[in-house]
């Protein structure tokens, strides 16, 4: 009698508690001038000249091997300078996702000119990726995919929309998945490659989000011309190239962490009154924060000794963004006052949060699919 | 990954809770039939002294190995003191006393006093009172505290139950020999905090049957032409069950581990806490998965619901807990809320 799942729990080393005292006081300084806006957002919010800060101190790409220009830490210290900086609301959102997913895919399946070339930028904070995955016709559903990527002696001549694709106005580069033939296996003939986003025949159209906020892209290809040296990974492996992103895509403490700064302000204000519910409120969730950090942290240890724990991060994932959609709620109820964007901190905290929270459980993997996953792991499909 | 002690214990304990603990077993355990050749079982495999120090017979084994058995408790509903003895093996062995030969030992609570080298007074709802040969008790005095060993007077016992049927004896206690006693250091909220430990790790076995049992049912189960398994509704909401039980077992580890670590405050009080809201949500899924048979007494999915349902509140429900987290919480400030939950103290 055992359940699926393969938590074990992993242990921060010395080195690690170390680098959480580092990042502390380079944070207090850095932070000084971002406004509540900003750090509410956390990772939606971009901020170059931080991003490059951050390049700088050599925290991204921290875990990469050295050859690769990383610092050769391991995936629990990266851990450590992720939870740090989402909790101090830090505008880490530039380069997010090529820290997370873009560079290692590249250190993984890339050419040795895309390493020279793409990796250097993506270490000092300056080159920035966005992840084409989603379209019109394909969002949870994602095989259904239909942007054409026709092979062309040396070029691929690309025709299509990519949709939802966030951060790709302000990003240089995009990871997308193209259809390179039809194959009677729907998952069969889709490939990866690293689009230049600045090349002709590419359009890239704001989608103004519910909040009013430019986050999401529609992003047009009509007859763009790839150079075929920028397929990355196998022609046609694309479906298992990006599958194996999923885990390192859905685990970390960005899945729990996005409503945080509304715990920490419910501790400030209950701190000044006498309220039993508030403060039992505020237990029962500091529990559920403490269980999921530990359940995420558990998923990168387990990344960093090189397993695929995907089902394990889709248990983190779907209970992360239950937890931290249900905090503006929760704080709503607490203090009943309106969220409102010209308000005091705490109501433009709540103002941003609870206008974003929707999206907590649709980006990276909707409820719907993640449980789905979940009840394949647990044998019912 | 488990260490070798923690991999035997836990080969043991399954060993032994599947080869014994039937569903007859449980059932004559709630009509108040000891279930010896379980208990034998194990005493012979040395389960009990898990927490006894080696220097006096024991294991010396770790609390997370403790937290393995706790958990093999709850997933087997196993009708047995096995958890209450191991803690009072632990506090005994805290004063250097051994536990005693072919006992029975149980955990005290209520207001005992010390006089004359005799105890008295109550203790309320002692789990398995009515089968324990002894109880351990902490006596919490003004400059120190003691640990003592007494025998259970057989006809000062008002025998109550648990909604699991498991006893909660009432023990009257009137100028009691003391068989053994020690001078120990300790917190005056350590049975409460050690006793929080031991029934989150048992709730999160518990649940992890829970699971386990939907899941087979929801396999076999056939209505419409095919298994409900196959409905997304149904794997829709089992996959919700699925994630409060890994968040659950997690909780439960992070506390058990924490106490070996001595950094516990803030681990056991999430994880009950953290499990007494998962006991709501996966009772609740459990039995809607199991339709009108899960709620029979001849189906077996009530031996660990109700068994959920009463632990959840003891040792300090999850709201007494959370209350206590909150409190310190507020009390440190914002500034330190994430430093203590990164440090694991509070």
């Amino acid at each position: 009698m055992n359940t699926p799942f393969n938590f074990h729990l992993t242990q921060f080393s010395n080195e690690a508690e170390i680098l959480r005292y580092e990042v502390r006081e380079f944070l207090s300084d850095a932070l000084k001038d971002i406004s509540k806006e900003t750090r509410a957002e956390t990772w939606y919010g971009a901020d170059e000249e931080f991003s490059k800060k951050v390049g700088k101190k050599g925290w991204i790409g921290l875990n990469w091997p050295k050859e690769y220009g990383g610092a050769g830490r391991s995936a629990m210290e990266r851990y450590v300078i992720l939870e740090e900086m989402l909790t101090a609301g830090a505008p880490v959102g530039a380069h997010w996702i090529s820290d997370r997913q873009s560079g290692p895919l590249i250190i993984r399946y890339g050419t040795e000119k895309h390493q020279k070339e793409l990796l250097p930028g993506i270490l000092k904070g300056e080159s920035y990726f966005c992840i084409g995955m989603s379209e019109p016709d394909s969002g949870s559903d994602l095989a259904a995919l239909r942007t054409k990527a026709e092979k062309k002696d040396n070029i691929y001549i690309v025709n299509g929309t990519k949709l939802w694709t966030s951060g790709a106005h302000r990003c240089q580069y995009m990871i997308a998945c193209f259809r390179t033939s039809q194959e009677e296996d729907r998952h069969g003939g889709l490939s990866q490659f690293i689009v230049d986003l600045s090349l002709p025949g590419i359009t890239i159209r704001p989608i103004i989000d519910l909040a009013g906020r430019h986050h999401f892209n529609e992003v047009i290809f009509e007859d763009a011309e790839v150079p075929a040296d920028m397929l990355i990974g196998e022609e046609g492996n694309g479906w298992n190239q990006v599958t194996a992103e999923l885990a390192l895509e859905r685990s970390g403490p960005e899945r729990y962490l996005s409503s945080y700064i509304l715990l920490q302000e419910l501790v400030n204000e209950f701190s000044i009154r006498n309220d039993d519910e508030g403060v039992t409120e505020i237990g029962r969730q500091m529990a559920h924060l403490t269980t999921l950090r530990q359940m995420s942290v558990s998923v990168a240890g387990m990344l960093d000794e090189g397993q695929n724990p995907a089902l394990e991060a889709s248990v983190v994932k779907d209970l992360g963004a239950v937890f931290e959609q249900e905090l503006p709620n929760i704080a709503h109820r607490l203090m009943g006052l309106e969220p409102d964007a010209n308000g005091s901190d705490f109501q433009r905290y709540l103002a941003i949060l609870t206008q974003i929270s929707p999206s907590f459980s649709l980006r990276g993997g909707t409820r719907e699919i993640l449980r789905g996953i979940i009840a394949r792991g647990l044998g019912l499909r | 990954m488990l260490n070798e002690t923690s991999q035997l214990l836990s080969d043991s304990a399954e060993k032994i809770f599947s080869d014994h603990v039937s569903k007859e077993c449980i059932v004559n355990s709630e009509k108040g039939v000891w279930p010896k050749e379980l208990w034998n079982e194990i005493v012979n495999n040395g389960l009990n002294l898990v927490l006894v120090p080696e220097a006096l017979g024991g294991v010396g084994g770790s609390w997370f190995d403790a937290g393995i058995l706790f958990k093999a408790i709850g997933r087997y509903q196993a009708p047995i003191p096995l958890a209450e003895n191991i803690i009072a093996g632990h506090l005994l062995g805290l004063g250097g006393i051994p536990l005693p030969e072919e006992s029975i030992v149980t955990i005290l609570d209520g207001d005992l006093s010390i006089s004359d080298n005799k105890c008295s007074g109550v203790s309320k709802r002692t789990p398995f009172g009515s089968s324990a040969t002894h109880g351990v008790a902490v006596v919490v005095g003004k400059n120190s505290s003691q640990v003592i060993l007494l025998s259970i007077p057989k006809n000062s016992i008002s025998d109550d139950k648990n909604l699991a049927l498991e006893s909660r004896a009432n023990i009257d206690f009137s100028d009691a020999e003391i068989i053994s006693s020690s001078e120990i250091d300790i917190p005056s909220d350590y049975i409460l905090k050690i006793g929080a430990l031991m029934r989150s790790c048992q709730i999160a076995g518990g649940l992890e049957f829970l699971l386990d049992q939907s899941v087979r049912y929801a396999n076999d189960r056939v209505q419409f032409g095919r298994p409900i398994a196959k409905f997304q509704a149904i794997q829709q909401e089992l996959a919700v069950l699925a994630t409060h039980v890994a968040a659950s077992g997690v909780a439960a580890d992070y506390a058990s581990s924490s106490m070996d670590n001595g950094c516990e405050d803030l681990a056991i009080a999430s994880a009950k806490s953290r499990v007494d809201d998962a006991v709501s949500i996966c009772a609740s899924i459990a039995h809607q998965v199991h339709g009108a048979i899960g709620f029979t007494y001849e189906h077996g999915l009530h031996f660990s619901t109700r068994r959920l349902w009463s632990w959840r509140a003891e040792y300090g429900a999850g709201s007494y807990w959370a209350k206590s987290l909150g409190e310190k919480a507020v009390a440190s400030g914002a500034e330190k809320f994430w430093p203590s939950i990164t440090s694991g103290k509070i």
